[in-house]
């Protein structure tokens, strides 16, 4: 067992899935060459060639219509997305073919396919380079969508993700790329999808978050022990589906929640998390829930970002609040 | 513009098919006008949906998908049950779809034949991904496509033909240049004098053909196929045709066309051609056209009666093909939508 970040778990989890498996093809701009934007596919297409590790030209419609049909006809395409905000050129691959082929044809053809997109803040990137708009994907229908926030996560929950006899949108936090390490096991190894995982027990206030801002939620559990508060932590990992039991369970156990996502806070995953509470334990309350999250704004630049993305502080402020409410 | 046999019935040069083959082709185009017209007819009377007739295309449809191989991939639109039926896709299910029930969309298993694109242009670039998974299994199959002159201005047909010739795919990109994009007439279209000619920008061979010659056709596509097949990469192929009726049963053409323009075209019949050219060769009588269309209304209406039979329909059926396995979501969802019909 190797000390791997989150973006050489993902390499070598691309690695094995291609030595697996002799049906999947990773496909995107720069992925091959240059191994990618971020080097997610460093080295992969020296080792696997060009037919199974393909640089495409710059047209994600195409790109992802292309693997569509690929998928159908019996490949395992794993698409790459730059950047998340450059995959609404394939919106409509998507939401009108891809997520819904299976339906269409009543289960005949299907498109198991992976779409990679480095999603998120946090890195001073230029303009559209910083999206987290995963309620999109969320909303639609036919999707799974993952969002890993750690190496060993990363690694098995892509290969159930490739695995997975239905397309799932791959989410893959780009601050949390080269900022957190942890033991990976070697061999191939898989996550199942629609797990949360309960990274931390506590009492008194459950945060729940994903992907990116796993990170800040960890550091306000922190800050709240410290302050005697016993904060129990949630990292969805899958958003769709969601893992309601794990989630409800947790709410129940502590009568409080806080929910954090970089994503816009109108209709953003959190407006969700509320719902579920409001509808299934509303009578194990004793605040009403929080959504910590970034503002219904352009997500700013380089200069500004720092008052949009969620601060641990946010977080903690929110969780206090609940204890006092 | 390729023509081998003219309006009038003339053969340019010798016949590239049998007598025999023109017998069994111009049967088809007279089974899937009865088809059409039929369908057209059923909406009328509120049995189907939204219906996109295609009288005029059948030497186009039939002609193109009739040198295919069976395990050959098809990736049509709304308009093109004619050519999905020459591939092997059942009346019934091509009526079913049109009726409303998704189950029309599920071809039987030995059918390569994609449910029908209702987006315009994006599904072109799923024939190029097939003709990819054909090449990656080493399997002999190619992949065409069918589209109209409108879909040529999508952004996706540009992709499609990029990313075929780019990796050299086996497909064939089949443009049935019907004139119109509902009301948007050719002309206004696309600055491009022929659409073929787009094909040069993207360096692989265009060719334009005369779509109502069931011959022209016939020969542009299975040269095309050939082509795709030897791994000599894609084609686009241009059918100028004429769609005779409106553009859906919803539309009103006289908003947009002239009827004396649609009168021209229908003199331009593409099976009254193929007629003459049998009747000179004592292969067409009136009794055998009889027979035919007779033939032809006994098979459709039976497939009306079973697309109208199927049952089964309920609030289950929405959630039933989701996912390869319901998450739990869906199932608390399925349950809540059967207890709201007291089930
Ligand atoms: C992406 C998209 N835009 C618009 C429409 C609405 N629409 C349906 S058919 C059509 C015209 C298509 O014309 P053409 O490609 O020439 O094919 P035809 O209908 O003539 O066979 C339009 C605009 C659609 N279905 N999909």
């Amino acid at each position: 067992m190797a000390v791997l970040t989150l973006a050489q778990a993902l390499n070598q989890g691309l690695e094995q899935a291609l030595a697996e498996h002799p049906e999947v093809v990773i496909l995107g701009e720069d992925v091959g060459r240059t191994g990618g934007v971020f080097r997610i596919t460093d080295g992969l297409q020296r080792r696997f060639g060009p037919e199974r590790v393909v640089d495409t030209p710059v047209a994600e419609s195409g790109i992802v219509g292309m693997a569509f049909g690929m998928a159908v006809g019996g490949m395992r395409p794993v698409v790459e997305i730059q950047f998340m905000g450059f995959s609404y050129p394939a919106f409509d691959q998507i939401v009108n073919h891809v997520a819904r082929i299976r339906n269409r044809s009543r289960h005949r053809f299907t498109a198991p396919m992976v779409i990679r997109m480095p999603y998120g803040g946090g890195i001073g990137a230029a303009e559209h380079h910083s999206e987290s708009t995963e309620t999109i994907y969320v909303h639609t229908p036919g999707l799974k969508v993952v969002v890993p926030s750690r190496p060993a996560d990363a690694k098995g929950l892509l290969a159930s993700a490739v695995e997975d006899p239905d397309p799932v949108i791959f989410l893959e936090p780009i601050r949390l790329y080269r900022a957190v390490r942890e033991t990976v096991p070697e061999d191939p190894h898989t996550v199942p999808i629609g797990e949360a995982s309960i990274e931390r027990e506590g009492t008194d206030v459950t945060l729940v978050s994903y992907g990116a801002m796993m990170k800040e939620t960890r550091q306000a559990a922190e800050v709240l022990a410290e302050r005697g508060v016993s904060a129990e932590v949630v990292d969805l990992r899958t958003l769709v589906p969601l893992d309601t039991d794990r989630l409800l369970a947790s709410v129940e156990k502590t009568g409080r929640v806080v929910v954090v996502h970089e994503a816009p806070r109108t209709l953003g995953f959190g407006a969700e998390v509320a719902a579920l509470v409001a509808e299934r334990a509303l009578y194990s309350l004793q605040a009403p829930p929080k959504r910590v999250t970034g503002w219904d704004t352009v997500v700013p630049l380089k200069k500004s970002e720092q008052y949009y993305l969620p601060s641990v502080g946010r977080i903690v402020a929110a969780a206090e609040e609940t204890l006092t409410a | 513009m390729l023509q081998l046999l003219t309006p009038s019935g003339d053969v340019l040069g010798e016949p590239p098919l049998s007598v025999d083959l023109t017998r069994r082709l111009y049967r088809a185009m007279v089974y899937v006008r009865t088809f059409d017209r039929k369908c057209a007819a059923l909406q009328k009377q509120g049995r189907l949906a939204t219906y996109a007739p295609f009288e005029g295309q059948e030497a186009a449809q039939v002609g193109s998908a009739a040198p295919l191989d069976p395990e050959d991939w098809m990736v049509a639109s709304y308009r093109d049950a004619a050519a999905m039926w020459m591939q092997g896709y059942p009346w019934e299910l091509l009526i079913a779809w049109r009726t409303g029930d998704e189950r029309g969309g599920r071809p039987p298993e030995h059918v390569s034949v994609l449910p029908p694109s209702i987006t315009v242009g994006g599904h072109m670039l799923h024939a190029v991904g097939l003709a990819w998974s054909a090449r990656h299994f080493g399997e002999e199959r190619i992949a065409i496509t069918y589209f109209g002159d409108g879909a040529t201005s999508e952004g996706d047909f540009h992709e499609a033909m990029n990313l075929a010739a780019v990796y050299g795919l086996g497909v064939v990109f089949f443009c049935q240049n019907n004139q119109y994009a509902i009301s948007m007439p050719r002309t206004a279209q696309t600055r491009s004098e022929t659409i073929a000619e787009k094909a040069i920008a993207y360096g692989m061979p265009g060719v334009q053909v005369d779509g109502n010659d069931l011959f022209a056709v016939f020969t542009a596509t299975a040269e095309a196929i050939d082509r795709a097949r030897a791994g000599d990469g894609p084609t686009l192929i241009e059918a100028v045709t004429y769609r005779l009726g409106p553009h859906t049963t919803s539309d009103d053409p006289s908003r947009y066309r002239e009827e004396s323009e649609v009168e021209q075209w229908r003199r331009r019949d593409p099976l009254e051609r193929v007629r003459i050219f049998l009747s000179e060769r004592d292969a067409w009588t009136p009794e055998w056209q009889e027979r035919l269309e007779t033939e032809a209304s006994t098979e459709i209406e039976r497939a009306v009666e079973l697309a109208e039979g199927m049952d089964g329909l309920g609030p289950a059926r929405i959630f039933e093909a989701m996912f390869d396995e319901l998450p739990p979501h869906l199932v608390d969802q399925r349950a809540e939508a059967l207890r709201s019909v007291g089930q």
